[in-house]
């Protein structure tokens, strides 16, 4: 029965000869479509930010603390800031996909579902930047520490692509789950633990001014992390997005 | 157009769909009917490739699921009681962005075309989430037909209509019908399924228990089958 079924051929698409094209094309899709939503509504953006600003106003209140002290806990209390609003993005962003069942729309697409993998990740990443750009000099001003250096962005950028790239491949689990809110901080703390311990050794580092070769060894843990997760993640989203 | 032999499909340790067969030919509009829970809704996921078979096989437009699921996605539009669409987005802007998905050559014509199609030409620079939801589901087969798909699945597109609306969404399921497509639509609605579908089949029980074409029924008696069919 089964064999007498003929295949079809397309009229409106364009011939799939080119996978990798079709591929970008799909990522770059799902980029613009996040930005354009996000621009309009504001809503994840707007709490990711508030969320941040008054976590680093909690912690200058709760720890007074003088200079030498400051720049001691600068990079535990930026990473526990980016942690925290992060999770309320990554949560935001998937739940975005599944209330109107649009999570489906995606999933139905004849793209390789690793594209929609990595267009969510580039698109949650550009909101966590965008919120540590706004941060960070709102912290130096609170803290009087200066955190514009080179070696520290890097380590920023380093971290936050390692805590997205974990973090949307989890939110895209959780999100099928009733308890999605509390879920993924629960599926992704423990997972992110080396990240968050890697990024926090080396910033401490480049606000200490330690050695480069003290900062090298968690700087080569969160490059290693951030190339084994993503991989990780590009085999098995499309088992951890189907039923 | 469809063929699925012996399907099976478990979650855990509940049998869902308990060795369905089932055969769509080219251009035929099959009505599957049956109670909450029958498992309408988990077969048509799986003819989607949103979910996998347990057992069985499955091939649709002439590829096998779930190994060739890319190629089956691109022949097959999707219209569910969620609008799949994006709140934030413009009528226009969902459709661009799917059309990108889709991989859909000469874009704008065809976004046009399909927003023609659906009545929607004069909202399509209106935000989705200011859209009814008769509307919305009118958008909601644009985006399932923008990539000229041979074969559609329709899972209660009349949930949650008003009248005037589902009577605008017939006409729009008349059109799509009629360019030749081969239509799975399972329904609630018996009136409706004996207005539109070529054949109706009843799935109860995790099994298509029964099937009929409209000649093999008398003129309003899908009720009476579909009574008998759900009794035996």
């Amino acid at each position: 029965m089964a064999e007498n079924v003929e295949r079809t051929t397309k009229t409106h698409t364009a011939d799939r000869g080119s996978r990798t094209g079709n591929f970008f094309k799909a990522v770059s899709a799902v980029v613009w479509k996040d930005l354009q939503a996000e621009f309009r509504s504001r809503e994840l953006f707007s709490a990711m930010l508030v969320f941040s600003l008054l976590i680093i106003l909690i912690f200058n209140f709760a720890l007074e603390l003088d200079i030498k002290t400051r720049q001691s806990v600068t990079a535990g209390v930026l990473w526990a800031t980016f942690a925290f609003a992060g999770t309320l993005g990554l949560n935001r962003s998937m739940a975005i996909e599944k209330d109107r069942g649009c999570l489906d729309g995606l999933l139905l697409a004849p793209v390789d579902r690793s594209a929609i993998y990595f267009g969510k990740v580039i698109s949650n990443l550009a909101f966590m930047l965008i919120v540590e750009i706004i941060v960070l000099p709102v912290y130096s001003i609170l803290y009087n520490v200066n955190l514009f250096q080179a070696g520290l962005l890097l380590v920023i950028l380093l971290g936050s692509i390692g805590y997205v790239g974990v973090g949307t491949l989890l939110s895209a689990m959780s999100v099928q789950t009733r308890t999605r809110d509390i879920l993924l901080p629960i599926l992704l703390f423990p997972v992110v633990i080396p990240v968050l311990l890697a990024a926090v050794k080396a910033s401490s580092g480049y606000l200490t001014g330690a050695e480069f070769s003290e900062i090298l060894l968690p700087l080569n843990l969160l490059i290693a992390y951030d190339i084994i997760f993503i991989a990780v993640a590009f085999m098995v989203f499309d088992n951890v997005v189907e039923e | 157009m469809i063929a699925v032999k012996k399907l099976v499909k478990r979650f855990g340790l509940k049998t869902v769909l308990r060795g369905v067969d089932f055969e769509v030919q080219p251009g035929e509009f099959v009505a599957l009917l049956g109670p909450n829970g029958a498992g309408k809704t988990t077969f048509l996921r799986i003819l989607a490739s949103l979910s996998r078979p347990s057992l069985g096989e499955v091939k649709v437009a002439g590829f096998r699921l779930p190994n060739e699921a890319a190629a089956v996605r691109a022949r097959l539009g999707v219209v569910s009681h969620l609008p799949l669409l994006y709140g934030d987005l413009t009528a226009e802007e969902n459709l661009r962005f799917y059309a990108r998905m889709y991989n859909i050559t000469k874009m704008e014509p065809r976004i046009t075309e399909v927003l023609e199609m659906v009545g929607l030409e004069n909202r399509r620079h209106d935000l989705v989430r200011t859209f009814s939801r008769g509307m919305q589901q009118r958008l909601a087969i644009g985006r399932a037909v923008l990539h000229d798909p041979d074969v559609m699945l329709f899972d209660e597109p009349y949930t949650g209509l008003d009248q005037d609306a589902s009577s605008m969404l017939d006409d729009v399921l008349k059109t799509v019908a009629a360019k030749g497509r081969t239509v799975v639509m399972t329904s609630h609605d018996l009136a409706r399924a004996e207005e539109l579908a070529t054949r109706f089949d009843i799935l109860s029980r995790g099994m298509i228990t029964a099937s009929a074409s409209p000649t093999d029924l008398r003129r309003g008696n899908l009720l009476t089958f579909y009574k008998e069919a759900l009794a035996g």
